[in-house]
């Protein structure tokens, strides 16, 4: 336990000292937002009922843009050979580096999605229906992306290659997540949704421990 | 049998004539195949000879499940036994599963034209197997973009794990959405089952693209194994 609360302060330390925190994160969001009606056209109705979806799917980018370094900077400075030799299992670490990535931006980008959604149009009591699917499926993409950030690891440039794997893992936490957000079937679709949640977070960090262990050979 | 393949020089005299054996007994079914299902096979009742896109279209689908099934059983072999010949052979199947993932949504979109009266339809299957498509592209680029051959072989392979874990929540997930959004307005309910006429047809076509895929991974193996001896050659010549 004190391994895994060391690894994720630093790693919270790291990624709001160094790294600049969820402002780059949030910025992409934010463009990527702005992008929306400018590409569907201001007309309300459209965006009533395209808005939350659409700022899924900017949060599911936003996010997806940070993965490349998550591992990256440790398996060059020798980090992770350290993490290997702790008596603490890899697993328990990579699940506290995703759980400080989770809390340094995916909650952002989720707070970020509730005035993301009004500005989209969307009923302002929809808001918090927004931010709370995106704080729970912000936790299933990273789940699935800490395994995406653990094959490449080793690659130079590896943005679109984590990319192009991670997007399949996506399908399920962005279906029934944008169907929340859109408020269809609620209740149905926040238990599957906290489903994919606790599934991607439960087996990412042991495919991404196994995937790490290859990386340092 | 599989220890007995073990070995690489084994394998690369027993796929020298077990690889061209393939290769014409695929080019044979193709031969009865291709006329039975395209010319001589009875047109449907309902969909006419667009029909015939079927015998293309099916076996694709069935397949390009089928290798990612292989690739993930080899995966298995691969991480768990440290297999080397494992590991080529689930980089050699890939590129030939995505093909026919790729074949099976070219024709589903021409049959659906005609028959459903669009390109395409986000419908339950049809997104899951672009989401196979995606994944396959996904392990592909994996392979190529680590240096170390054998490191990316083990990180293959756990992707590739992960992926089969994927597919089946993917497709679940999928159906429950398409039902969602849409209920079946266009997706017209097909006959209870398929007439036995189409079968033959069907299954020898099924049949030709198995052995297509296993005479194109068993080369396409021959063909990484002798680059690898290629580059230990040039090693050895490097050394002395």
């Amino acid at each position: 336990m004190s391994a895994f609360i060391a690894t994720f302060r630093r790693d919270l330390a790291l990624m709001w000292g160094a790294a600049g925190g969820a402002v780059a994160p949030l910025g992409f969001f934010l463009g990527a937002t702005v992008l929306v009606p400018l590409a569907m056209g201001p007309e309300r109705a459209l965006l009533q009922s395209a808005g939350p979806p659409l700022v899924w799917i900017a949060a599911a980018l936003a996010v997806l843009v940070t993965l490349e370094r998550l591992f990256q900077a440790d398996l060059e400075d020798g980090s992770l050979d350290q993490m290997l030799l702790s008596s603490a299992p890899l697993e328990v670490l990579v699940l506290a580096k995703g759980a400080a990535l989770w809390i340094a931006i995916g909650l952002p980008l989720a707070i970020a999605g509730a005035p993301a959604a009004i500005a989209l149009q969307a009923p302002p009591e929809r808001a918090l229906l927004v931010a709370a699917s995106l704080a729970l499926g912000m936790a299933a993409f990273i789940g699935v992306g800490l395994v995406g950030a653990a094959v490449t690891a080793g690659v130079k440039r590896g943005g679109v290659v984590i990319a192009l794997i991670v997007l399949p893992f996506f399908a399920p936490p962005i279906i029934f997540g944008s169907a929340l957000a859109s408020g269809q079937d609620v209740g149905a679709a926040l238990l599957i949704l906290a489903g994919c949640a606790l599934g991607a977070c439960a087996l990412g960090p042991i495919a991404a421990a196994a995937a790490l262990r290859v990386q340092s050979e | 049998m599989l220890t007995a393949l073990a070995n690489p020089a084994r394998f690369m005299s027993y796929s020298a004539w077990a690889a061209p054996l393939c290769l014409f007994a695929a080019l044979g079914l193709f031969a009865i195949g291709l006329p039975w299902a395209l010319f001589l096979s009875p047109a449907d009742y309902q969909q006419g000879e667009t029909v015939r896109i079927m015998y293309l279209h099916v076996p694709a689908a069935w397949w390009s499940l089928g290798i990612y099934v292989f690739m993930g059983a080899a995966s298995v072999i691969g991480l768990v036994w440290r297999h080397a010949l494992a590991d080529v052979a689930a980089r050699a199947a890939a590129p030939i599963g995505a093909t026919y993932a790729g074949i099976c949504l070219a024709t589903g979109s021409l049959w659906g034209a005609p028959t459903w009266g669009t390109w395409w339809e986000w419908d339950g299957r049809l997104t899951s197997m672009l989401v196979l498509f995606i994944v396959y592209l996904g392990y592909i680029a994996l392979w190529n973009a680590v240096e170390e051959e054998e490191k990316a072989a083990r990180l293959a392979a756990i992707l590739c794990l992960a992926g089969l874990i994927n597919i089946p929540i993917v497709h679940f997930s999928v159906d429950w959405w398409s039902t969602l959004h849409q209920p079946a307005s266009i997706l017209r309910a097909e006959g209870p089952s398929i007439h036995p006429s189409m079968l033959g047809p069907l299954f020898i076509m099924a049949g030709a693209f198995f052995l297509l895929f296993a005479a194109l991974t068993m080369m396409n193996m021959r063909a990484a194994i002798y680059r690898r001896r290629i580059e230990a050659a040039r090693l050895r010549g490097a050394n002395a």
